[in-house]
């Protein structure tokens, strides 16, 4: 299955545009979080809140408009998710992470492009947490499929 | 203008203790982050999370059986997360002057490379287990209004909360 031409380029304006935002609200910067975190600035709020706001728009709205995206002709829907413990379990030790480090993912990559190198620890950090978490299921995901009976 | 309104609407000395810094640069930069989301939602219909990225890179150097099905997705994740860190370039050049000069006028982050190194392995464990991070969940995940998603969100801030109160008040340093 071929790609259309103008995905790539348009996922890359995407993300110009998001690491844009991301340095301009300087939620790239750790110590703004933190300073959130701690109750001495809520400005964060304004991110997170105007963000999702657009996004809902979008998300309301363009499945009432047409039925599937024009670049991969796949249906427009929400972000719906199963919840299970692993939402709460995940979510504590992310937020440990986030509180300790005042960095998040997508904050971390725009923080490096700003120039501030020492993002690097973290973002290192991040890939040896997901690898980590990846060996565990990973095994338990083969184990699971290897005591299932006939599963070939 | 935005400022203004705010105070206007909260009093001046609600906003100096609420947000010392303004409203502006902080609702300004959500709403690129939602258009960037809406323009890769409207062309691709992809509600585009940061932490993906993670897993899907380590489908290129590991075999392990739970990163084979992120290697669809993979080569478009990398290109996203590289837009990210050139817009946030874009920024950078705009309104900081030469973010690459140690001399010039960007900054590097005063929180100390411990904090940053243990914090990032939590960040790394925690988002995939759970789901998304602060923009899957947060952005795409309550933008569309997700119970799933909003029980993610309440449940990381709410511990990060805590966790940043809690190394604060043992006195450790940034």
């Amino acid at each position: 299955m071929s790609r259309h031409p103008l995905f790539l380029p348009l996922i890359l304006v995407g993300g110009l545009v998001f690491g844009f935002g991301l340095g301009f609200s300087h939620m790239a910067r750790p110590e703004v979080v933190i300073d959130f975190l701690l109750f001495d600035d809520f400005g964060l709020l304004f991110v997170m809140f105007g963000g999702s706001i657009v996004a809902g728009i979008a998300f309301w709205t363009l499945p009432k408009l047409r039925g599937s995206a024009p670049l991969t002709g796949r249906p427009y829907g929400r972000r719906l998710k199963s919840f299970d413990r692993n939402v709460l379990i995940g979510g504590s030790i992310f937020g440990v992470g986030w509180g300790l480090s005042g960095i998040c993912p997508g904050a971390a990559y725009a923080s490096l492009g700003i120039g501030n190198w020492p993002i690097l620890y973290a973002i290192g950090g991040m890939f040896i947490g997901a690898y980590a978490q990846g060996v565990w299921r990973s095994r338990e995901a083969d184990a699971a499929a290897a005591a299932a009976p006939g599963d070939d | 203008m935005i400022d203004a309104a705010v105070a206007d609407l909260l009093g001046a000395g609600t906003m100096e203790a609420a947000f010392p810094n303004g409203v502006s640069r902080y609702a300004i930069g959500g709403l690129f982050v939602g258009l960037g989301t809406v323009l890769i939602y409207i062309g691709t219909g992809i509600t585009a999370g940061a932490s993906t990225f993670l897993e899907s890179t380590l489908s290129y150097v590991s075999g392990q059986s739970r990163f084979k099905q992120y290697r669809p997705s993979r080569d478009w994740r990398v290109v996203f997360t590289l837009g990210i860190v050139g817009g946030a370039a874009i920024y950078a050049l705009i309104y900081q002057g030469d973010p690459w000069s140690l001399a010039g006028s960007g900054w590097t982050t005063e929180v100390s490379p411990w904090r940053l190194f243990v914090g990032g392995i939590l960040v790394g464990i925690g988002t995939r287990v759970g789901k998304g991070c602060t923009s899957g969940h947060g952005i795409c995940g309550v933008g569309s209004v997700s119970r799933t998603s909003l029980v993610g969100v309440a449940t990381f801030l709410v511990v990060a909360i805590v966790t940043a109160n809690l190394v604060s008040a043992l006195g450790v340093g940034l």
